[in-house]
């Protein structure tokens, strides 16, 4: 059975689907909801058991949510088995959060949007709000009881961009790179602070837009509300909510915070995360590359 | 087999290390990842207050720090190979893969001899039996740490 959603924030009433989303306090009010299940994804694989919200399971993209093989994700009969291990219903609510401003709560929630699961949410503001606000951490981990979970194929058409779709897209689709300016320029090929990718070229997609996925977020790493959001992606930039949009980033996982507030809080209809992003493009051969702070134009 | 009588084995303690990661599973990696986090040791007062005399690691994920100090080293003169080494690192709570990396290299290697520190392999990081556990980009990290404890090393023994 699907919880109820979060009607105590008026932020969330002016996103297009506000039950996306859900406050610290109602998370903090449905720890012992049955029907609710707490997710932690983070980028260090460590934090988890550093101390988590109390009754949160663990899903690590790196080791748990990727073919340990392909450069790909898990097939239905993976996720099934993953889910039922966590002790993961296809009726659970799955709640998201984790550390780096949601990224990889985002993450995660994008990648099961693949299999369809009915019910995903995120926790606005993620690990740091919930610290930040002295909730209680355990290091205790949850016994869940195994459950059953059906083999659902794995559905990329709606919502995943692949390089051949994206290198057609160039000049008809809008195109979002959301890392930082640098990346996007080409100055560098990786995030700063953070280690070098191994991207061979520097750069963007020709004619992509650089919407940094920081726009969309508070200080404290909550959603910007809906008015602010429009201004950004609708009047700033022009983006039609009828129209398709990709977003693409270095390995898709800040892409995934744009895609969530594109798909869910502004609620477009065709949004698609390219996860192959800049390590795959900025290593492919004879793809169109511009540089510097102009989108640049399609190649003739 | 004693380490030294093992050409390929890790000097310091390292090897010692790398056999624990070997012999538990995926997951008792991870805990044991995390007891080195748990048990880096604190920045001493008169490194802690004056931050500036740390290097910054950006190859890591996480904002770490660190310094090396060569038994012997300093007014222009290099310590001797055989001169004892001490290593010093910084990084916060919220970053405990990064903390661990940094305990396995206390742990192996404070208080070893500069050309012991020296002749840890580059591919340190990919001895440990994390590479199911870690993404590689923080294996990367690693890496990162143990070279700048190197060149440091080798400014203040000339090596």
């Amino acid at each position: 059975m699907s919880a109820p959603i979060d009607d105590s924030t008026p932020k969330f009433a002016d996103y297009a689907h506000g039950d996306r989303l859900v406050s610290t306090q109602w998370v903090a009010d449905h720890l012992d909801d049955p029907d609710v299940v707490v997710v932690e994804s983070d980028e260090d694989v460590l934090l988890y058991e550093t101390g988590h919200i109390p009754g949160a399971v663990k899903i690590d993209w790196h080791t748990e949510l990727n073919d340990p093989l392909t450069r790909d994700y898990l097939d239905g009969a993976g996720f099934a088995k993953l889910m039922a291990a966590k002790g993961i219903s296809r009726d659970s609510t799955i709640v998201f959060y984790g550390d780096q401003s949601n990224w990889w709560a985002a993450y995660a929630l994008w990648v099961f949007s693949l299999f369809g699961h009915p019910d995903l949410r995120l926790m606005d503001g993620g690990r740091a709000l919930w610290i930040a606000q002295d909730r209680p951490l355990t290091k205790e981990r949850p016994e869940r009881a195994g459950a059953d979970y059906p083999s659902v194929e794995r559905d990329d058409s709606a919502i995943r961009a692949f390089l051949p779709e994206v290198r057609e897209a160039i000049g008809t689709t809008p195109l979002i790179d959301v890392r930082s300016p640098e990346e996007y320029t080409g100055k560098r090929t990786h995030m700063p602070a953070y280690p070098e990718e191994g991207a061979l070229r520097g750069g963007h997609i020709p004619t992509a837009h650089s919407v940094p996925w920081k726009r969309a977020a508070n200080e404290d790493g909550t959603f910007k509300s809906a008015a602010e959001l429009r201004g950004v992606y609708l009047d700033e930039l022009g983006l039609e909510p009828g129209g398709d949009v990709i977003a693409y980033c270095r390995i898709g996982e800040r892409s995934s915070h744009t895609w969530f507030v594109l798909a869910h809080l502004l609620g477009f209809d065709s949004v698609k995360n390219y996860d192959g992003s800049w390590t795959e493009w900025g290593n492919a051969v004879r793809v169109p590359i511009a540089a510097g702070e102009e989108p640049g134009e399609a190649p003739a | 087999m004693s380490a030294a009588a093992d050409p390929e084995a890790l000097p310091g303690g390292l090897q010692e290390i790398a056999d624990d990661f070997a012999a538990l599973s995926g997951p008792d990696r991870l805990q044991l990842l995390l007891e080195f986090s748990e048990e880096l040791p604190a920045l001493p007062a008169r490194l802690a207050e004056d931050p500036g005399l740390l290097e910054p690691v950006p190859e890591c994920q996480s904002p770490i720090f660190l310094t090396v100090e060569v038994d012997g080293a300093g007014d222009g003169q290099p310590a001797p190979p055989d001169a004892a080494v001490r290593l010093f690192f910084s990084a916060p709570p919220e970053a405990p893969t990064t903390r661990g990396f940094a305990g396995i290299l206390a742990e192996g290697l404070d208080g070893s001899s500069a050309e012991t520190v020296l002749a840890v392999p580059a591919d340190l990081p990919l001895r440990l039996s994390l590479e199911d556990q870690v993404s590689p980009l923080r294996l990367r990290g690693m890496g990162g740490m143990l070279g700048r404890i190197q060149r440091q090393v080798r400014e203040q023994t000339g090596a």
